[in-house]
């Protein structure tokens, strides 16, 4: 009995011997599953928290610090009149089928992206291309209409990755790119797997040999799974008051990070009562937005006075424009003629976040006479079709996760119903800026205009809260893009 | 309801009948005093234990957990009643009917029934939401709809008994109709089944608007509700417990109220129902 016991631990210590070297899978926790695996035909993040940087590349890459760096590209040349870039590619990269990667591939993604019918998210990054040229396989010559400031950064987007022209049109079911690590299968509803590319054109960067996605969306399988190992990093845990319990635990690392999330309430600025900018600077200065940030996100999260991440260096500090000031609130919805009360309605959808931001919201606008009704719905589609398309709301509530999204404050037809012909102007122009302390200045402007203006109640910045195991090197602490890159992920043991 | 006289106290009809009224008390109490505003949101003070600030403490937005449980309790009565009202109204109706003129009539409502039956109050709550947004209309409807088939059998059953007694027999030979027999003759006559029907079901309807508000689905936000005070507790549960704990007794005391209730009223009116009421 007890030599069979010996026996069997022994053998069990031989079989765990190759365990003591370095782990070399990854298993990483998503709270939402991708629609599909193409970030460059729709919009959700989650496609490019997937794919981006791991499956495919772009001409340059954004790095952890939000840094413009080279990829497919190693380096290019901007004419003075910032009209035309010339961008020299790799040598010997190839896409995950086999096939090389050249600049005839660039010119068919950018092609392909551009075209009328395209249903690329981020079309604006595309618009000031006039055309593109290649030479010869190793270099691409992209002439602009119109200078653009934000070119480069742009280029590093999940919506402008390279693909083949040979593999585009399955790239949602089966992914072929010219990134660290190829497709290997898709579990719906559980799991992406992703193996090792072989034949990397910068093989000696990877160390891990497979990497897993598992989506987990209720809070609490999230954190039991990271606790008992099923999952190794979820790198955006859902619930803040989760997070807090691996703070206190040597075993996981627990960083509180910041994404690009304006976490908003916007208003129908098309409609009454808040065609008036007295009734939105009202509900402004009625919200408490750090009692907010506590209540809603367990105090993690910054609060923001306009729409602007501040993480960006063009950031300036807004909160002091329409702060909290109950009898102010009062005061401007007297003047605007609603003294006796108003009755309104807020879309919230499911969200943890965006739910119980809802509920403080109206409790601290019952506190000046505001009447907010919650009316629930279902993000994304049930809020898209009301919301986003038909604009059929008051107030509603959402974080808008893009970087540098601005814009969207100067679109027509955006869901918030908000026209300020200055602002259009002034966001054109520090588009086609080039010079970065210019384009900044700009943008400065911009976000005063908008916290004077309150076309949306500006609430704070969606935090990153990532738990992973403590042995684990290379994860990113922020999400300057919506992106988890794995190419630098090692285990120390 | 012939022996009135012999209504007996039993220690179920005692114990659930504090139990109820308690509930009941509480429920009316809430709606004139409360020791907080229960929407007041405190953030300073969020998360306190018990006793440390009220006597249940706070929850995650810093309300006072005794008030939020006091008008929970309204708020829960006020679907579930109107729910059971309704059910029953309509369930009786077609039990009565199905008993008064049998055949292809009573084969329908009870082939009907069963379909009905088949679905859960929660799937009907959904696709109620779906049609008309959900909210308490929508959870009241759906635990209606759920009641109604129960409703129909328990009148059928007991209705068909007593259309098979003497004095139906003599009502239906002097040419009453039959709408004014079970209107004047046997609706009195079952009258005891119903009421104990009834408290049972309402324990039920208490416990389907907690699931269906703790799936979001009922009673809205920041409208306090029991179901979804333990919803919003599950993430909190290893900092706050008492959170979880506190509406989660509310909903088993207030259910198994009602149970004894109706368990020690069906034994007090007739003691012959006792083996019926189990088996429907």
């Amino acid at each position: 009995m007890s030599k069979r016991f010996l026996a069997a631990a022994l053998l069990l210590s031989a079989s765990a011997v190759p365990a003591l070297a370095a782990k070399t899978s990854l298993v990483v926790g998503m709270p939402i599953e991708p629609p599909g695996l193409d970030p460059t035909v729709a919009a959700p993040v989650a496609i490019r928290e997937v794919t981006l940087a791991n499956l495919y590349e772009g001409l340059v890459r954004i790095d952890r610090n939000g840094k413009v760096q080279p990829l497919l590209a190693k380096s290019w040349e901007i004419s003075p009149d910032g009209l035309t870039y010339t961008f020299r590619l790799q040598e010997g990269v190839k896409f995950h089928d086999g096939t090389a990667f050249d600049s005839a591939d660039v010119k068919f993604a950018f092609d392909r992206a551009r075209d009328p019918k395209s249903t690329n998210a981020q079309k604006q990054i595309f618009a000031p291309i006039d055309s593109i040229e290649t030479p010869d396989p190793k270099t691409v010559v992209i002439k602009l209409k119109e200078t653009s400031g934000n070119f480069l950064t742009y280029l590093g987007w999940g919506d402008a990755v390279i693909v083949a022209p040979e593999t585009a049109a399955g790239n949602a079911a089966n992914p072929v790119g010219t990134g660290p690590f190829k497709f290997k299968s898709w579990t719906r509803g559980d799991r992406v797997e992703l193996v090792r590319n072989t034949d990397y054109w910068q093989k000696d960067k990877v160390k891990l040999e497979s990497v897993t996605f598992r989506f987990i969306s209720d809070s609490q399988a999230q954190v039991a799974a990271v606790r008992a190992g099923d999952v190794d990093a979820f790198p955006n845990l859902a619930a803040p008051e989760l997070f807090t319990e691996f703070q206190k635990d040597s075993r996981f690392k627990a960083v509180a990070g910041n994404t690009e999330g304006e976490t908003v309430a916007g208003m129908n600025n098309a409609k009454k009562p808040f065609d008036d900018v007295r009734v939105r600077r009202a509900l402004m200065h009625a919200i408490d937005r750090r009692a907010l940030v506590e209540g809603a996100y367990s105090g993690f999260g910054t609060p923001i006075g306009s729409f602007f991440s501040p993480n960006h260096p063009a950031y300036v500090d807004t909160t002091g424009v329409m702060p909290y000031d109950p009898a102010k609130a009062k005061a401007l919805l007297a003047e605007a003629g609603h003294g006796n009360g108003l009755s309104i309605t807020i879309k919230t959808p499911q969200m943890a976040y965006a739910s119980r931001s809802a509920e403080l919201i109206a409790a601290m606008l019952a506190e000046v006479g505001v009447d907010l009704k919650i009316v629930p719905t279902e993000f994304p589609a049930k809020w898209i079709e009301e919301v986003f398309r038909n604009k059929d709301y008051d107030i509603t509530i959402v974080s808008h996760t893009e970087p540098l999204d601005i814009d969207i404050f100067a679109r027509d037809s955006y869901y918030f119903n908000y026209k300020n012909d200055r602002f259009k102007a002034l966001i054109a122009e520090a588009a086609r800026t080039t010079d970065e302390k210019a384009r900044f200045a700009k943008y400065a402007e911009a976000q005063k205009i908008l916290a004077e203006d309150v076309p949306a109640l500006f609430l704070f910045q969606l935090p990153k809260l990532g738990v992973w195991n403590a042995k684990l090197r290379g994860l990113w602490e922020n999400s300057p893009i919506p992106i988890n890159d794995v190419t630098d992920v090692s285990w120390t043991e | 309801m012939t022996n009135r006289s012999s209504l007996r106290l039993n220690a179920a009809l005692v114990i659930g009948g504090l139990l109820t009224a308690l509930l009941l008390g509480t429920a009316l109490l809430s709606l004139v005093w409360t020791p907080e505003v229960p929407t007041r949101v405190r953030v300073a003070m969020r998360l306190r234990a018990p006793l440390e600030a009220g006597l249940l403490g706070t929850d995650h937005f810093g309300r006072d957990v005794v008030s939020l449980l006091m008008v929970g309790a309204w708020n829960s009565l006020a679907i579930a009643w109107p729910a059971v009202l309704l059910g029953a109204a309509i369930g009786t109706a077609i039990g009565c009917a199905a008993a008064a003129w049998k055949g292809i009539a009573d084969e329908i409502a009870m082939r009907v029934s069963d379909v009905v039956f088949a679905f859960p109050a929660v799937l009907s709550a959904i696709m109620i939401g779906a049609l008309m947004g959900s909210g308490p209309l929508a959870a009241i409807l759906a635990i209606a709809v759920f009641n109604v088939p129960v409703f129909a059998r328990v009148t059928r059953g007991v209705a068909l008994q007593v259309w098979t007694l003497d004095y139906i027999a003599a009502a239906r030979a002097i040419g009453k109709h039959p709408l004014r027999i079970t209107w004047e003759d046997v609706i009195p006559n079952i009258a005891g089944a119903l009421i104990v029907q009834v408290t049972i079901q309402l324990a039920l309807a208490i416990l389907t608007e907690a699931g269906l508000s703790y799936l979001g689905l009922g009673v809205r936000p920041p409208n306090p509700s029991w179901g979804r005070m333990l919803s919003d507790a599950q993430t909190y549960l290893s900092q706050a417990p008492h959170l979880a704990i506190a509406p989660g007794i509310a909903i088993a005391l207030s259910v198994l109220g009602l149970n004894l209730l109706g368990d020690g009223l069906r034994d007090a009116l007739d003691p012959t129902l006792k083996d019926r009421g189990a088996a429907a």
